[in-house]
């Protein structure tokens, strides 16, 4: 029996979901907690994936819809009883791609640098919104008293205030994004993402609406950067305008600049090296007591990434192929 | 082996092992985990807290409870939104016994909320945040120090007795702010005074210019303002410069002039405040605990180095009821229950709620130094709306 | 609210925003004739308050001045690092995409904020300003308004003045409207492009320490100060126009208006009208107020 071909380029793919699905055997209770961090910033960054790297759209906003459905999935959820799982995760995502159709549908009139900074603006906005209003818990959050449980017939299936439970939902949520983005890039949807960050001018000569398929983009990114919200906020029980502000927008932006743009592997390897990053320079057992300035090593880690590695830590191995193949010659 | 011996083996080696790790326990040191800010605004807080801390356990002998102490450290950067993973680090990397900390009432609920639902030994001593000895409130959560409300409460009081009808507050928009002002208002209310405009602006903003030009439109009787730190020295210096101090008298809780007024220097002089502790209280333990402090850290004590060292004299009883084995949380939690407390502050015990039960003095600022001029209210007690314990 | 305190607001309102206008106009030069977005900019305002702080005491105690000692001094530092921070930094982001661009000196601000923690910690630092200007004038019987703030709003004026002529007047100015406009005309045309450049960025340097130092009697010297005036330029280079100095000013002083207005009649509303105003401004006109080129 031979293996399709499509199958066989699945297995790195599938190595790390077996990887993922068998860690908490083997790692302890702070490593499964971090790992769970890890997955949920991976959905986050596939979200973002999907518009800056398919569709050529930087957005430096996109913290607001992981902001919002966090919020809404605290909000929404009953103070003393467990919330419905299959009522409270669509809502939340409901609520996030709203918000995206509404500032896609103005900021995508921009272009450039200016719709850089609009779509800054508008999560600045949700920021305030939840930071300076009644509406959340201002400054100091707000928290989700009970967690989800997913219930079927008056028995509880599924309960995610169990952590591993949990962990193995967050692992389901980041495999069935992928899968979910895989396909819809190699659909009809998808290349003509592709043509439009190729050359959208030459998309619209082609007769091609473009204006429809960016918005589209911009609120599907939107509701699945909401599914990480949920998941963050269903997590801790804790949620906090930090989460909107523009220093996450940026930290979504250097995930998938790190783990490479354009590849869907590229978001998920980069929220690993990300986290893990900042892990590694905060760590006190390696950097004793300078790791108080991990942020110092962190920018210039970030620096040198970008300058260094256009491609990210995907595209390295064929980085350092192309300039291995050059050296030769120039001797 | 039968099945019988093969049991007998089983139940011997178990003794063993058991008899054998409480020995270990018994030699081994208690982990204290403090979360503090050592950065940012609240920094030279944090490090006071610690000082005073380490200071009482040093008066121990180094041990509480009989064991020697391992202290791990995390800065919480007076940050709510990294508060649950810098507890996490504490309570689920360093697996720590008990955590102390912290400063920010934003930041403490988080730690709260963690410590409920993990069931870890939390001893707060600053943060004044109501909801933790509130609707948060657990058998594992303690406070050394104050609640929001009662400096509040205290100042509202003595601002009614002066005769004010009329004011206006102003503070940071986060918990302890709406707090205070909370209590300023019951503290008035008994006196018919009323609060007319309450301003806020988003900690840690310091852009006071606007609200000043609010607060002397409405020609208010008083003024009630609540800041700490670097924002209090700024509050205070910029009312002066605005010239609202020479009609408009400022009242507000000790913060606003503890361990600021070196930088706040003559706008503050003549200041009246209300706190749990004040300069020149006539008490011996205040005095021992002022040279000790002096003596080991070449600074002078403040508020928070009391909280700090009240907060190891705190745990320091229940450990010591329990001779150092912390798994014994159910005789430990009620030995810190029925504690008194000797402070330099003076003696305080702790309400159902797990909150001090204390008198807060009225200052006065003069020179350097906030001077006691009399008890505001005796035995003062937060009534902890929510709490169901 | 009464006439002498809607007054009083509005000296307010434009105090704040002729500042504002110093940090932003350094940013609309970069942004304009390089190209380049530098998220750093917020650091280089922080830059400027440390020295305040750290250079007053060893002004006094070496130079034997005081507080515009101090000033010139920073300046003359400030030129220097712009220029060593171009020809070592930023002239490499020239040809490179924006968002590697925004990663890049989003980075710088994390170097820059720790560094300021490892040589200057992490306390609130207050500035003495200088004693003949640490009086208050009374307005009225309402209160008095403190004479520095009246003189920081001067220093902004001379200095928007001065930009002016710079820009309108002199052969350099001349050339920087130029790359404004179209940068690759410039090179074309035989400027000096590199040399330009340094200039301007220099000068955006500059500018912002000089916001940074003027402020810091006013603001305190504290960790983070940079974001805070960081994203609020941005937000008044966008809403005037890329490159637009004239843009930079008119949108300083509206967003002055909007924010300290906003302050005192929708409290709750503050933080967000200024990005509703920027919003609103760029869906009228999709590249703010004063396009250039």
């Amino acid at each position: 029996m031979t293996m399709s071909p499509s199958l066989a380029r699945r297995w790195p793919d599938l190595a790390v979901v077996a990887l993922l699905a068998a860690f908490p055997w083997f790692g302890g209770k702070f490593e499964v907690d971090l790992a769970t961090t890890i997955m949920i910033l991976a959905v986050f960054a596939l979200s973002l994936e999907l518009l800056v790297g398919a569709t050529g759209l930087v957005s430096f906003g996109h913290a607001a819809f992981f902001g919002v459905a966090a919020y809404a999935t605290a909000l929404l959820a009953p103070k003393a009883a467990a919330p419905a799982l299959l009522v409270l995760l669509p809502a939340a995502m409901a609520a996030a791609a709203a918000f995206a159709a509404f500032v896609g549908a103005l900021s995508l009139r921009t272009r450039g640098i200016y719709f850089i900074m609009v779509t800054l603006a508008f999560a600045q906005m949700a920021y305030y919104v939840f930071h300076d209003t009644k509406l959340g818990g201002g400054s100091d959050g707000i928290y989700l008293n009970v967690k989800p449980v997913l219930a079927v017939g008056g028995a509880v299936v599924l309960d995610l205030d169990r952590s591993l439970a949990f962990y193995y939902f967050a692992l389901a949520a980041l495999v069935a994004t992928f899968a979910f983005l895989a396909v819809l890039l190699r659909s009809r949807f998808g290349r003509a993402l592709a043509g439009i960050k190729a050359n959208e001018q030459r998309m619209r000569a082609a007769g091609f609406s473009t204006y429809p398929y960016k918005l589209a983009a911009f609120v599907v990114a939107g509701a699945l950067a909401g599914l990480a919200g949920f998941l963050y906020a269903v997590k801790d029980g804790f949620v906090n305008p930090e989460i909107l502000a523009w220093h996450q927008s940026g930290a979504v932006l250097l995930m998938i600049i790190l783990g490479g743009i354009g590849r869907l592997r590229g978001a998920v390897l980069g929220a690993f090296a990300f986290v893990l990053l900042k892990e590694f320079f905060q760590s006190e057992a390696i950097f004793g007591a300078f790791a108080r300035h991990w942020q110092l090593l962190l920018g210039l880690a970030i620096i040198a990434c970008v300058a260094l590695m256009p491609d990210g830590l995907i595209g390295l191995a064929a980085q350092l192929r192309r300039t291995r193949a050059v050296a030769p010659r120039a001797s | 082996m039968n099945g019988r011996s093969q049991k007998i083996a089983a139940v011997l080696c178990a003794a063993a092992l058991t008899v054998t790790a409480a020995a270990a326990q018994a030699q081994s040191k208690i982990k204290v985990g403090f979360m503090l800010p050592y950065t940012g605004t609240y920094a030279a807080l944090g490090n006071a807290i610690e000082n005073g801390f380490r200071l009482y356990v040093q008066e121990q002998g180094g041990k509480l409870g009989g064991r020697e102490i391992e202290y791990f450290k995390v800065d919480d950067e007076s940050e709510p939104s990294k508060a649950v993973d810098n507890i996490n680090k504490l309570i689920k990397r360093d697996n720590v016994d008990v955590v102390v900390g912290t400063v920010h009432s934003g930041v403490v609920m988080a730690m709260a909320k963690v410590a409920k639902d993990t069931n870890t030994l939390l001893v707060i001593p600053n943060a004044g945040a109501r909801a933790v000895t509130g609707p948060m409130c657990a058998p594992s959560i303690f406070r050394a120090s104050f609640s929001n409300w009662q400096p509040g409460y205290a100042m509202g009081k003595v601002a009614g007795e002066k005769g004010a009808k009329k004011v206006v507050t102003i503070t940071w928009k986060y918990a302890a702010g709406d707090e205070s002002v909370e209590g300023f208002k019951d503290g008035i209310a008994a006196s018919g005074g009323q609060v007319v405009k309450e301003l806020t602006l988003p900690f840690p903003n310091v852009e006071f210019q606007a609200l000043l030009t609010e607060i002397a439109a409405a020609k208010p009787d008083a003024v009630y303002a609540f800041f700490a730190g670097g924002g209090a020295v700024k509050f205070v210096k910029d009312y002066d410069a605005a010239g609202l101090g020479k009609t408009i008298p400022l009242y507000g809780p000790g913060f606003l002039t503890d361990g600021t007024l070196e930088a706040q220097g003559a706008s503050a002089q003549g200041l009246l405040t209300t706190l749990h502790y004040a300069d020149g209280l006539d008490l011996p333990k205040d005095k021992a605990f002022r040279a000790a402090y002096q003596a080991a850290y070449k600074a002078a004590p403040d508020v928070y180095a009391v909280q700090g060292y009240d907060s190891a004299q705190l745990l320091a009883v229940g450990l010591n009821a329990v001779k150092g084995d912390v798994a014994k949380r159910a005789e430990l939690v009620a030995a810190m229950e029925k504690a008194k407390i000797d402070s330099p502050r003076g003696t305080f015990t702790l309400s159902k709620s797990h909150e001090p039960v204390q008198d807060i003095y009225l200052r006065k600022v003069e020179g350097t130094q906030n001077k006691v001029a009399g008890v505001a209210v005796k035995a003062l007690a937060d009534p902890s709306p929510g709490c169901k314990m | 609210m009464d006439l002498a305190t809607f007054l009083v607001q509005c000296l307010n309102a434009l105090q704040y925003g002729l500042l504002l206008f110093l940090v932003a106009s350094g940013l609309t030069l970069i942004f304009g004739i390089m190209g380049v977005i530098n998220l750093a900019h917020g650091s280089f305002y922080m830059i400027g308050a440390y020295l305040a702080y750290a250079l007053a005491p060893w002004v006094a105690l070496h130079l034997g001045g005081g507080f515009f000692t101090a000033l010139l001094l920073g300046m003359m530092l400030a030129v220097a690092f712009g220029y060593a921070l171009e020809w070592g930094f930023v002239s490499y982001l020239y040809e490179r995409e924006h968002l590697q661009q925004v990663l890049m000196t989003y980075g710088l601000i994390l170097v820059f904020e720790e560094l300021r923690s490892l040589f200057a910690g992490d306390d609130v630092h207050g500035v003495k300003p200088p004693d003949w200007l640490t009086g208050s004038v009374p307005l009225g019987d309402l209160m008095t308004y403190p004479v520095y703030r009246l003189f920081m709003s001067g220093v902004c004026i001379a200095v928007a003045l001065g930009l002016y002529v710079v820009i309108a007047r002199t052969r350099i100015g001349m050339a920087i409207r130029a790359g404004a406009s179209n940068r690759e005309m410039v090179q074309s045309l035989g400027v000096n492009i590199r040399f330009l450049y340094r200039v301007v960025f220099a000068a955006g340097v500059a500018l912002a320490v000089l916001a940074g130092m003027i402020a810091a009697p006013v603001s305190s010297v504290y960790p983070g100060m940079g974001n805070q005036v960081l994203i609020i330029s941005f937000v008044v280079v966008v809403i005037g126009g890329i490159g637009s100095i004239r843009g930079a000013f008119l949108a300083s002083l509206l967003v002055g208006v909007v924010d300290t207005f906003g302050k005192v009649l929708f409290p709750q509303a503050a933080g967000v009208l200024v990005y509703v105003l920027m919003a609103a401004i760029l869906l009228w006109r999709p590249e703010g107020l004063f396009r250039q080129g």
